[in-house]
């Protein structure tokens, strides 16, 4: 037995979502038919049971929140929230003199290296959260022969890793990761244990400075070199110091350009 | 006081309460705890640093969901589960045919029975579902969530039902059988 009712009214009046002025017609059609009326309430159980089963999932053993991992949340928001000068401590007016100061040093800061500071902190908050992952790679594996083809197919560019055997530096693995919207290869090394990231994305205009100088720089406590070859960005992030991300650029500069 | 659907207050205040809900979700999209933490964890750095952008006194829980779905999407697991995805139409909907003895038997499966259909479900249809019935958002709010018209809510979940449906029938004349 079928009814000319659309599907769709059912399930708004289930999810309590049909419209007010819609609600008493149908309601009254309910009462004439029979069809209808054990639809919905057929509808009512399901949506019932779908949520008791739902909830259900995460109070089985395999997915339940750890305790740990909700506290590394509250944590790393109340260390973001933090403010970094405390105000109170200050009068105001010098506190006003140090807002529009540091207001006037962003500003120029932000016009001069908008594109440049907002690319690397992109890149910076990937590096960050691998290095907070539990997985922080797909691919594990020091060998670079592993590595290099398990990106093919997943990325739209190749590249070449260097022969790590006679320096400091060792391979961890890989993950695919998007930068602004492309994909693009992440690399994970060791070195003393300091983990630096090598990303390699396709060049894109106006979202790092062009060319193929090497852009060394700090941000928040986090080393940073940069360079072009040929239509590939690489950028070098680590929390080691500067001469070991150079050193890192180097053997891999050596490498792009065999 | 914090007061996750008041829309005001401090990001702690307003996400906090959120998270065990989040985490849920992340679980039925990725299928994988490690997964599941990351895409909480990027969600929140996402929505920390996105949160000066958001106007206070608007719908806090559709922005955050937003994020994580989105974040989701664009990552790897997502993208993955996002290729088997039907082209969808706005379809105009369409009259039911009645399955009430059907219905009324799929709504005494066993809960692993439902959780196993929802597994299988496209993560599109997944989704829907989840945030309706779960979550227990307005089709407003899963329109703001999810980035799509509410007709078109209103029809992808009627669809979403109906393929939940069909896989709980098949898996109902699997135990009767």
């Amino acid at each position: 037995m079928s009814c000319d009712v659309h599907a769709d009214i059912l399930e708004a009046y289930v999810d309590e979502s049909l419209p007010r002025e819609e609600l008493a017609g149908f309601e009254d059609h309910l009462h004439s038919c029979q069809s209808c009326a054990a639809e919905a309430l057929a509808r009512f159980q399901m949506k019932r049971a779908s949520r008791a089963a739902a909830a259900d999932l995460a109070l089985s053993p395999e997915f339940s929140v750890r305790p740990e991992f909700r506290l590394r949340i509250e944590k790393s928001i109340q260390k973001s929230s933090r403010p970094r000068l405390n105000n109170t401590l200050l009068p105001w007016g010098a506190a006003a003199v140090v807002a529009l100061f540091l207001i006037a040093i962003s500003i120029s800061l932000f016009t001069r290296h908008s594109a440049r500071d907002q690319g690397i902190a992109e890149l910076l908050d990937l590096h960050v959260a691998t290095m907070a992952s539990a997985n922080p790679v797909d691919v594990i594996s020091t060998d670079r022969h592993t590595v290099k083809p398990w990106f093919q197919g997943k990325l739209p560019f190749s590249f070449n890793l260097p022969e790590l055997q006679d320096s400091p530096y060792k391979l961890i693995g890989g993950k695919l990761v998007y930068f602004k919207h492309n994909p693009g290869a992440q690399l994970l090394f060791e070195l003393r244990k300091h983990e630096l990231s090598v990303f390699i994305v396709q060049e894109q205009q106006g979202v790092m400075p062009s060319g193929t100088a090497v852009d060394a720089s700090s941000d928040k406590g986090f080393s940073v070199e940069s360079w072009a070859q040929g239509d590939l960005r690489y950028v070098v992030i680590s929390d080691t110091g500067s001469a070991d991300v150079h050193a890192l650029g180097d053997l891999l500069r050596a490498s792009a350009s065999k | 006081m914090a007061n996750p659907s008041g829309n005001t207050g401090t990001f702690e205040e307003l996400a906090m309460p959120l998270f065990a809900r989040l985490y849920n979700f992340a679980c039925w999209l990725t299928q994988n705890r490690a997964e599941a933490e990351d895409l909480v964890q990027e969600t929140f750095m996402k929505a920390l640093k996105g949160f000066s952008a958001f106007r206070q006194g608007t719908n806090f829980r559709a922005w955050i969901y937003r994020i994580l779905r989105n974040t989701f999407l664009t990552s790897q697991s997502g993208l993955r589960a996002s290729v088997s995805l039907d082209a969808e139409g706005d379809a105009s909907p369409e009259p039911f045919t009645s399955e009430t003895p059907e219905s009324v038997l799929l709504a005494r499966i066993e809960s692993e029975s439902i959780q196993a259909a929802l597994k299988e479900l496209p993560v599109n249809y997944r989704e829907i579902i989840l945030l309706c019935d779960l979550e227990e958002m307005s089709y407003q709010e899963i329109s703001l969530a999810i980035g799509i018209p509410i007709g078109t809510v209103m029809s992808r979940l009627s669809r979403a039902r109906k393929v939940m449906r069909i896989l709980l029938g098949a898996k109902l004349q699997g135990v009767v059988e």
